[in-house]
């Protein structure tokens, strides 16, 4: 397992290596630049400003500066929008924001999504089931875009008990909108996802020989029907991790709480060059490392895999 | 400092402040009794590119920086000119060397006294290719001697035409006569910048911690994507008479939910998002405010070689706009008091007088029946119906102008004007390359003269993206730049604009916001919406 | 948390009666069980009239999806209410234009999106999953270390460039749908795929000489199909609100052509300007849409189980 966990680590180098080559080139393929404007800069302008941030360079050159920053001074460039922050400036003040408001959305919609998916598949057509879909669908029918100005009203505006957006360095009253709207979603899909998973393993031929055996049914969903119901929730589980705690787009938007969420979407359509590729680079590592932890979990949950 | 003692240090200082005008509570001249809490909490919509002056390209960002950098000259609340750190300042005849004198008792945050070399160092450096400002064209707008030849590289910065004679006096030569050159000393690339600071920390010199200014304001506290706080500078010269202790500036980059915390009491100043104006006038009459703003919108044709045929005849043109109903978008879709548009440059521009069009005396009955009659003879109808793809970018407020117009269009003369939203950046390159029909523009005035308008239509215009040209109109613009009669070449320039169309006018801007009534001060007759932090104040409730 | 064993005993009481009715065809058998599943055929009856509203909608409507009405335009809360008289069923948008045939053109739009969306998610991710899951090892890695590359590139630049190198149609927005919607799906079959690959009847049918792509068609993938059917239902909502992002970036639907993520978000956008139809009622055809997808793809789940064979 430590072999096949090193090997897997070491595999992430290259495979990051290729995300930043592409993310590069479609970056630059993509029309326009980051200081394309409505007011057109006079070319000489244009010029200085290039030559100031290297793009007068053949593209390869750029990519070779770029990735000799990065290796050798941990230095992913400066915004070329917001022109005093640099990159490491943009994500150390963004990504603790959302990784806060990330880890408390995940586990509070996987503790409560796996709850709800698991009573309503042991109950499965009773109104327990009913209630818990149900109540999956209500989640759904209020995306998040418009669930966060409807908490505002009424939390903000009508009832005043809550700040209608900020971050404030992570105070609680803070973090309370952008959890409920952040996890409501996963939760709903986490639950769905359990409540099948686990429908499915009631179904299969070892819990009905447990069953056949005499065991007590506590002991067969413990002991085990919950690891293998677990599996599918897990898979999932790893991309959402990390779409949660490099934040929402919707809800940096909504409740301004400077995230870096907000920066993946606003940097591609600046063309801020340097924070798409830190965005992009921290949100490939994270998505190789939650993968990986997601794998290792997979073997823990059943331990005849072998990869 | 930490995040906790520098809020428990923010809060200490505020206490004190408090304390220390309790007893002073009312405005020196109207007598107002005031707050309290000198807190004006503004709103903004992004990020500001800079706290540079010399570096900042966007609107807000460049409020920021208006309180805290000052200029030579500053404007009032009606937007005409004051003394900033220049007290007073002198022209030849010629109107191509200005002399500046500067106030003795200005002074940086740090103590230093601001001096005419302050300038110098600041202007070089707006032109300097090494920094490359987005802005070093404005420099060039300015006609300061050698200013074009040093950002092509030509010459050292030290050739640009501006000198400290003395501590306190600033001279400036121009390659041209410019008779608004002071106007243009209200813009934030002309503030002065802090030589020491800025060579000890360079590009970190704006961060809260490292930053001097000279203006009423001193940044505080800058956290990406939510706030902005800056507060009173005690060395300010003219702190004593600054009532204001602290601008706090949220950004929230949705309108609407910007407006429900507006409602919530969490700001004092927002822009209404289009068509709430109405609604917002019945149920709030005192906060919600309408003023003009230097700004207009329009759709330019592509007359350029790979532009429609059918655009390249002035009778379409004319034809299309024509069938607008300006009335209906101001009224029904912006609804927020925009002035209809009949003209390109906005009428609020100080000193232009737009011209008598045939076009803005008819009744939109009249005018649609010519429009029908214009298009008839180009040889388009129901048998050979106009049809043109129309490019916008993708925003509420644009999706909506747009499909208006389609509707109009199509309804009123049986034109097909197929809509393509794009997301902006691909839209700038698309109008750019003159890959389209129709495109949306909009334009916003750099200083209060109509050339900052017109100069756009030029043929050797960068921003001409219909590539419109006509000799006429470009000798106009020209000679209006030294003549005595500027203001009657731009009325002609204009008639010349309505005659031949290679733009449709919409709508001028207007700056549709709420404003607390406590907040005083706010200057609503300012058609630049330069505000200055130092003339605003709260009344007690 | 204890489960009694009287639900136990029905759960099994449930196994042996499937277990009695072996030896009829699958599929009769399969449709036989979706349709004594009451929730799965309610909303099936529940889709075929969304569907037949699409159809028949239009006949009945009075103004086209495109048509502003000059008389409502700017007084949208006043005049704008869904009413009989003015002919604007579901009243109007913020433009004045009528929502009743703008909701079905919405309706029809989302519908394909969602649904062939969803297809091709389920397909694509299936086979991909499958296919890296039952192989293993280095094929393994590489198949999976590409999706973790796709899911972290910038979306909005695939979708800019298709944009860019085609021109913008129907079928360019399912390529910009398909494209970012079958990694999800590939990663959960495939970690299901390794727990199934160990299991009796695959080692069964491996010993039998059978090939692996057959092993993962006809003993994989069936029994996948329960976790795909609901990532699938659970797909749905999400394509069609994927699919007014696209269009935001300028790829896919133009006005004034709309759909129900489009016209959700613009109604979302004017809650507070008491026009709150302009909400309710695309939130109405969604969550229909959405909900009755859910209990078909349930039903079917539960019909074609193949432990219960």
């Amino acid at each position: 397992m430590l072999n096949y966990i090193l090997r897997r680590l070491l595999t992430a180098i290259p495979t990051l290596l290729v995300l930043v080559i592409i993310c590069f080139l479609m970056m630059h393929a993509a029309p326009g630049g980051p200081f394309t404007s409505e007011r057109p800069l006079p070319p000489e302008v244009l010029a200085n400003i290039e030559a100031k941030y290297g793009l007068d360079k053949p593209l390869y050159a750029q990519l070779w500066d770029y990735l000799v920053g990065v290796v050798t001074r941990f230095d992913f460039g400066p915004s070329f929008i917001y022109k005093d922050r640099s990159v490491n400036d943009i994500i150390a003040q963004g990504f603790p924001v959302t990784l806060t408001y990330g880890t408390i959305s995940f586990v509070l919609a996987t503790i409560v999504g796996v709850a709800m998916g698991v009573f309503a598949a042991l109950r499965h057509n009773t109104w327990v089931d009913y209630l818990a879909v149900g109540a999956t669908f209500s989640a759904q029918a209020l995306p998040n875009f418009v669930m966060a100005p409807i908490l505002v009203i009424i939390f903000t505006w009508q009832l005043g008990w809550l700040p209608g957006g900020g971050w404030n360095g992570g105070q609680w009253q803070y973090v309370v909108m952008p959890v409920i709207a952040l996890s409501t979603s996963y939760m709903a899909s986490i639950a769905r996802i359990q409540r099948t998973a686990m429908l499915e393993v009631l179904h299969s031929n070892f819990v009905r020989t447990a069953r056949a055996k005499g065991l007590p049914s506590s002991t067969i969903i413990w002991r085990h029907a919950m690891k293998p119901a677990l599996m599918p929730v897990v898979s999932y589980l790893g991309p959402s991790f990390v779409a949660m705690i490099t934040g929402s787009v919707v809800i940096d938007l909504y409740f301004s709480t400077g995230g870096v969420g907000l920066h993946y979407v606003n940097a591609a359509l600046n063309r801020d060059y340097a924070v798409m590729l830190g965005v992009t680079i921290l949100y490939g590592a994270l998505t190789i490392l939650f993968n990986l932890v997601a794998d290792i979990v997979y073997a823990w949950l059943d331990p005849k895999i072998r990869y | 400092m930490t995040y906790m003692t520098r809020t428990l240090l923010a809060a200490m200082m505020a206490s004190t402040i408090v304390a220390g005008t309790a007893t002073a509570a009312t405005h020196p001249e109207t007598g107002e009794a005031l707050a309290a809490d000198q807190t004006f909490t503004n709103w903004t919509l992004d990020n500001p590119s800079s706290f540079d002056p010399q570096v900042v390209e966007d609107s807000d960002g460049a409020a920021m920086v208006r309180n805290m950098f000052e200029g030579l000259m500053n404007q009032d609340a009606d937007g005409n000119l004051v003394p900033g750190v220049a007290l007073d300042y002198s022209v030849n005849d010629d109107k191509n060397v200005y002399t500046f004198t500067l106030r003795p008792e200005a002074q940086w945050s740090n103590g230093d006294p601001v001096v005419a070399s302050d300038f110098v160092y600041a202007w070089q450096r707006a032109v300097d290719p090494e920094l490359a400002s987005p802005y070093a064209w404005f420099m060039e707008l300015m006609s300061i001697e050698n200013a074009s030849a040093i950002i092509a590289g030509e010459m050292p910065k030290e050739e640009l035409g501006v000198k400290a004679i003395d501590d306190h006096t600033l001279e400036v030569t121009l390659s041209a006569s410019l008779p608004y050159f002071a106007t243009m000393t209200t813009h934030s690339t002309t503030f002065p910048a802090p030589q020491k600071v800025i060579e000890e920390f360079g590009a970190e010199w704006t961060k809260p911690e490292n930053i001097v200014v000279n203006g009423a304001f001193i940044l505080e506290d800058y956290t990406p994507g939510e706030r902005i706080v800056q507060v009173r500078n005690p060395e300010y010269w003219d702190n004593e008479n600054t009532i204001l202790d602290k601008i706090e500036t949220l950004v929230v980059t949705d309108q609407n939910q910007a407006l429900t915390r507006y409602l919530a009491g969490e700001f004092d100043r927002i822009e209404l998002p289009a068509g709430t104006y109405p609604k917002m006038k019945a149920e709030h009459p005192d906060e919600a405010v309408s003023v003009p703003w230097l700004c207009n919108y329009y759709y330019t044709f592509n007359v350029s070689d790979s532009g429609p045929e059918a655009f390249k005849d002035v009778r379409v043109r004319q034809a299309l706009s024509l069938a607008v109903d300006r009335k209906v978008i101001t009224e029904n879709v912006m609804q927020g008091g925009q002035p209809e548009a009949y003209s390109f440059t906005p009428a609020a521009v100080a000193g232009f007088e737009p011209p008598k069009s045939a076009m803005a005396d008819m009744t939109q009955a009249e005018r649609d029946a010519k429009a029908k009659e214009l298009l008839a003879e180009a040889g388009y109808g129901a048998d050979n119906p106009l049809t043109f793809d129309m490019i916008y970018n993708t925003s509420e407020n644009h999706k909506k102008v747009a499909v208006v117009l389609s509707q109009m269009w199509k309804q009123k003369l049986g034109v097909q004007a197929s809509l393509a939203n794009m997301e902006w950046k691909t839209f700038l390159d698309t109008r750019g390359r003159q890959d389209f029909a129709l495109a949306r523009g909009a334009w916003c005035g750099d200083y209060n003269e109509a050339s900052t308008f017109l100069d756009l239509l030029t043929t050797p215009s960068g921003y001409n993206d219909g590539k419109y040209s006509n000799t006429e109109y470009d000798e106009l613009i020209q000679s209006a730049k030294t003549a005595e009669n500027a203001p009657e070449l731009y009325t002609q320039a204009e008639a010349i604009l309505a005659e031949e169309m290679p733009v449709i006018p919409i709508y001028h801007y207007a700056g549709v916001m709420m404003i607390d009534t406590d907040l005083k001060g706010w200057p609503y007759q300012n058609v630049e919406r330069n505000w200055y932090g130092k003339n605003l104040y709260k009344v007690a409730e | 948390m204890i489960t009694n064993s009287d639900r136990m005993d029905r759960i099994t009481e449930a196994l042996d009666e499937a277990a009695d009715i072996k030896g009829r065809s699958l599929w009769a058998d399969a449709r036989r069980r979706f349709l004594r599943n009451k929730a799965a055929t309610g909303a099936v009856v529940a889709l075929l009239l969304v569907v037949l509203f699409v159809i028949i909608g239009p006949y009945f409507a009075v103004w086209s999806n495109e048509e502003i009405d000059w008389n409502v335009m700017g007084m949208v809360a006043e005049k704008g209410a869904p009413s009989i008289e003015s002919g604007h069923f579901f009243g109007v948008d913020e433009l004045g234009r009528d929502l009743y045939s703008r909701t079905i053109q919405a309706t029809r739009t989302s519908l394909i999106v969602g649904v062939i969306g969803a297809i091709v998610a389920v397909t694509i991710g299936t086979i991909y999953g499958a296919t890296a899951g039952f192989v293993g090892g280095w094929v393994d890695g590489l198949m999976m270390r590409f999706v973790d590359i796709m899911i972290a590139i910038p979306y909005m630049f695939i979708i800019i460039l298709l944009m860019v190198m085609f021109e913008r149609s129907f079928f360019m927005l399912f390529v910009g749908i398909g494209i970012i919607s079958w990694l999800e799906m590939a990663r959960i079959v495939r970690g299901q795929t390794l727990s199934l690959k160990n299991r009796e009847f695959v080692e069964a049918a491996k010993a039998c000489g059978v090939g692996w792509f057959t092993i993962i068609l006809r003993h994989i993938i069936p029994n996948l199909l329960g976790l795909v059917v609901v990532f699938a239902s659970l797909l749905v909502p999400l394509m069609i609100l994927i699919e007014s992002f696209i269009s935001f970036l300028g790829l896919g639907v133009q006005e004034p052509q709309t759909s129900l993520g489009a016209l959700i978000s613009e109604g979302a956008g004017t809650i507070l300007y008491g026009t709150i139809w302009q909400l309710f009622i695309p939130l109405f055809f969604f969550l229909v849409t959405i909900i009755s997808l859910f209990f078909i793809g349930d039903g079917l789940r539960d019909a074609l189980d193949p432990k219960d064979r």
